[in-house]
C-alpha cells in the first residue's frame, strides 16, 4: 500500500477542513512564490521530468502539453481551462478534490497558468455538481481574500480564477466541446487542427487540463520530480486516485501508486469482490469508455497506461467498475450503450445514428431476440463509428462494445440459442432501424 | 443524442423577468468573461432563470437573448442541448435517479421502483400532491456511492429502495433529510472507516514542506533553458500555407 507520506490528496474523504486554514496545515500554498521564482522553463522542465501524464483519460504528458503554448504572448491573451466536467461513468475523483481539497486545485491553477503565460483561468465544472461548485467558489473567494490570487497577489503572478458551470452534457468533457460550451454555445466538438494551444477559447491560445492533473502539480514542484517519478513504473509515474465501484464489498475512492496490480487494489482497498475473487466476471478498468477486461486478464493486470493498452484496454480515468458473476452482462453493456446514445452530441452521423443502433441491437440481444449474424454486424458497426467522427466520443462509444464482444461473445450466443433466435422483424443491415 | 423541444404554447407563460437579485447575479456572471464575450454567461443565466421559475420558458429564453445580445435561436439551441434545463414544469422536488451502469449494478432499479410507487408510475409526471416529479438521468459522477439520486442541489448516496422512500416521506412532511451517504459513511471512504490517510503528520504541516526545505529541489531556470530534445516537440505538424508545395 502506498505510504501516507506519499499521498497528495490528504483530505480525499473530507474528514478535515477543506478551507484555507485547514489546507495550509496540510501543506497547500506553501512556497508557491518560490516555485514561481524558479521560472517558466524550470517549472515546465520539472513537470516533464516528473513524468506526469494527464489524469483525465488520454494520459498525454502534461509538461509537454504546456510547452505547446506560444512562447510569447502577442495580441491574444493565453488561457488555462480546467476540465472539471467529470461525467465518465464510474468516475468520481475530481468531485472529491473540489469539495475536500479545492485549494490544491486553485494553487495548481496559478502555477499552471504561470507556466503557460496565462493570467486567467476558467474552471468548467459540470452542472450537477452544485454543492461542489459552491465549495470551490468559496475556496476561490478565500484565496482572493488572502491575496493568494488576484491582480496584485503575493505570489507575484497576476492571476484571475473563475468558476464556470455546464448544465448536463457528457460531451463537454471533450476539450473542444468544453471550449464551445464555455463560449456559450452547444457543446459540439471542434475539428483539430487548429489545436487549442493555437486557437482555443475565444480564439486564443488555451490549454485544457483535468482537475486531478492540475491539483497534483504544486506537490510535485514542492517535493521534486524525482519523488513523483520514483512512484509507479517508468512512463507511468506517480500516484492516481482510483474510483472502485460496482460489485465490491466496500466501494471507495483511494489514492494509490500507479501500476498497482488490479487485484491488489480491489482486495486491499475495496474489501474484495463480492463473493470472493473467483466470483469475478469482468472489470472495466478506466471508466465506461475503456474496454472491459475478463477475469483472466484481471488476475494479473497492472493498473497503468501502458499495461492496460497492452491488454487492449486503457487506464482512462482509473474508474474501476467491477462486475461479479451475478451480472447480466449484456444488459450492463446495453445500458452503457444507452448512455452513449443519450450523450452523443449529434454532430457526426456515424456516432449519432450508430450509438442508437448499437443500443437497440444490444437491448434485443439482452433478450436473446437476435441472430448470430447480428453479432458480427454489431462488431462491424463499431468499426464504422470508430475513427469516423470529429472527436473521440466515437471511440468512447465503440470500444466498450468491442471489448464486450471480445470477451463475452459466448454469453450473447448462449442467450440467442436459449431464446431461439430472432422473433421480431427480420434484420436489415441499415444504420437507422 | 437526446431529443428535446420546448413545452407547447398553451403551457408557456406570457412573460418572464429576472428578480432584481437574480438580474444582479446574471451581471456578476457576465463580468467573469472578457468584454464582448457576455454570451459565455448563457448557461448561467438560464440556470438562474430555471432556479427562479422551476423550468425554462420561451419568454425566459427571449429575455436571456436580449440581455446577452444573442439571437433567440442561439439561446434556444443551448436550452435544448443541455439536459439539465427542464423544458416543462417539474415538481417542487425534482428527483433525478442515476441509472447508468455503475448505479444499476448496485441496485438503481429498486430506487426507480420507489419513485414509481411514491411519485408517479411514469417519469416526468408531477405527483398528485404537486410536490414531486422524477426522471432517470445519466451518470451523476458519484459512482463509489452508488446508487445515487439528486434532489435539487443535493446528492443522496448509498441509497436503496427503503432509504429512497424514507427520503421522500421526510420531504413530504416538510423536513430536510440529510444529504450524502445514507448508510453511515462519511463520504467516499470504504465502509467501516478509511484505511488510509491516518498519519497525523499529514495534518500538521504535511510532508511536502520538509522535502522542499531539505532538497532545495527543482531544476533551475538556467538549466531548463538549455536546449533539449523536447525543445522542438509539437502537438502536430505545422500547417502549411495554402498553395505550398507538398
Amino acid at each position: 500500500m502506498l505510504a501516507d507520506r506519499d499521498r497528495i490528496f490528504t483530505n480525499l474523504y473530507g474528514f478535515e477542513s477543506p478551507w484555507l486554514e485547514g489546507a495550509r496545515k496540510r501543506g497547500a500554498w506553501d512556497g508557491t512564490k518560490q516555485i514561481l521564482e524558479r521560472g517558466i522553463d524550470a517549472v515546465i522542465a520539472e513537470v516533464k521530468k516528473s513524468g506526469l501524464r494527464g489524469r483525465g483519460g488520454a494520459g498525454f504528458p502534461t509538461g509537454l502539453k504546456w510547452s505547446f503554448m506560444p512562447k510569447e504572448v502577442k495580441d491574444r491573451p493565453h488561457y488555462l481551462v480546467v476540465n472539471a466536467d467529470e461525467s465518465e461513468p464510474g468516475t468520481c475523483k475530481d468531485r472529491d478534490i473540489m469539495r475536500h481539497d479545492p485549494h490544491l486545485l486553485i494553487e495548481g491553477c496559478l502555477i499552471a497558468s504561470f507556466a503557460m503565460r496565462a493570467h486567467v483561468c476558467y474552471i468548467y465544472i459540470r452542472g450537477e455538481f452544485i454543492r461542489e461548485r459552491e465549495a470551490l467558489q468559496r475556496a476561490v473567494d478565500e484565496a482572493y481574500a488572502a491575496n493568494l490570487i488576484g491582480k496584485d497577489n503575493i505570489n507575484g503572478w497576476p492571476f484571475d480564477c473563475y468558476v464556470h458551470h455546464g448544465a448536463g452534457a457528457y460531451i463537454c468533457g471533450e476539450e473542444t466541446a468544453l471550449l464551445e460550451s464555455l463560449e456559450g454555445k452547444k457543446g459540439q466538438p471542434r475539428l483539430k487542427p487548429p489545436f487549442p494551444a493555437n486557437a482555443g477559447v475565444y480564439g486564443c491560445p488555451t490549454t485544457v487540463n483535468n482537475v486531478e492533473t492540475i491539483a497534483m502539480v504544486p506537490d510535485i514542484l514542492r517535493r521534486g520530480a524525482g519523488w513523483f517519478a520514483s512512484i509507479g513504473q517508468p512512463n507511468n509515474t506517480g500516484t492516481k486516485i482510483f474510483c472502485i465501484s460496482g460489485h465490491v464489498n466496500k466501494p471507495c475512492n483511494v489514492e494509490e501508486a500507479m501500476s498497482i496490480p488490479l487485484r491488489e487494489l480491489i482486495e486491499t482497498h475495496a474489501g474484495g469482490v463480492r463473493g470472493g475473487w473467483d466470483n469475478l466476471l469482468g472489470v472495466i478498468p478506466g471508466g465506461s469508455s475503456m474496454p472491459v477486461l475478463s477475469k483472466e486478464i484481471s488476475d494479473h493486470i497492472l493498473m497503468d497506461f501502458d499495461s492496460l493498452v497492452k491488454a487492449k484496454s486503457g487506464l482512462g480515468t482509473a474508474a474501476v467498475i467491477v462486475m461479479d458473476r451475478s451480472t447480466d452482462i449484456i444488459k450492463a453493456f446495453a445500458r452503457l450503450a444507452y448512455f452513449y446514445k443519450h450523450e452523443s452530441c449529434g454532430q457526426c452521423t456515424p456516432c449519432r445514428e450508430g450509438c442508437g443502433w448499437m443500443w437497440r441491437v444490444l437491448t434485443r440481444m439482452g433478450k436473446g431476440d437476435a441472430t448470430m449474424e447480428e453479432i458480427d454486424l454489431l462488431q462491424e458497426v463499431t468499426k464504422q463509428i470508430e475513427g469516423h467522427t470529429i472527436c473521440a466520443f466515437g471511440e468512447g462509444a465503440s470500444w466498450p462494445v468491442q471489448g464486450f464482444l471480445r470477451h463475452f461473445r459466448p454469453e450473447i450466443e448462449k442467450r440467442i440459442r436459449e431464446h431461439g433466435g430472432r422473433h421480431s422483424a427480420p434484420m436489415t443491415p441499415l444504420a437507422a432501424e | 443524442m437526446s431529443f428535446r423541444r420546448l413545452a407547447p404554447a398553451d403551457q408557456q407563460p406570457a412573460s418572464f423577468a429576472f428578480s432584481e437579485e437574480n438580474r444582479k447575479a446574471v451581471d456578476q456572471w457576465i463580468a467573469k468573461y472578457p468584454s464582448g464575450r457576455q454570451r459565455s454567461a448563457v448557461i448561467a443565466a438560464l440556470w438562474i432563470g430555471q432556479e427562479q421559475e422551476g423550468w425554462v420558458t420561451k419568454a425566459m429564453i427571449e429575455e436571456v437573448a436580449r440581455i446577452l445580445d444573442m439571437a433567440v435561436m442561439r439561446v434556444l439551441e443551448v436550452a435544448t442541448f443541455y439536459t439539465m434545463f427542464n423544458l416543462v414544469p417539474v415538481g417542487q422536488y425534482l428527483v433525478q435517479v442515476c441509472t447508468t451502469t455503475p448505479c444499476w449494478l448496485r441496485g438503481s432499479d429498486d430506487v426507480v421502483a420507489a419513485c414509481k410507487k411514491h411519485i408517479a408510475p411514469n417519469p416526468g409526471v408531477i405527483s398528485t400532491d404537486g410536490k414531486f416529479s422524477w426522471m432517470e438521468v445519466e451518470c451523476l459522477g458519484a459512482c463509489v456511492n452508488a446508487p445515487v439520486l439528486q434532489i435539487g442541489k443535493d446528492y443522496y448516496e448509498d441509497v436503496d429502495g427503503a432509504a429512497t422512500e424514507r427520503i421522500f416521506e421526510a420531504l413530504r412532511r416538510g423536513e430536510t433529510p440529510n444529504a450524502g451517504p445514507q448508510h453511515g459513511r462519511h463520504t467516499s471512504e470504504p465502509e467501516g472507516g478509511a484505511l488510509t490517510l491516518k498519519d497525523p503528520k499529514l495534518y500538521d504541516g504535511g510532508y511536502a514542506r520538509e522535502a522542499m526545505r531539505s532538497s532545495g529541489s527543482g531544476t533551475t531556470d538556467a538549466e531548463a533553458k538549455k536546449p533539449t530534445q523536447g525543445a522542438s516537440d509539437r502537438e502536430a505538424p505545422a500547417q502549411k500555407p495554402p498553395g505550398a508545395a507538398t
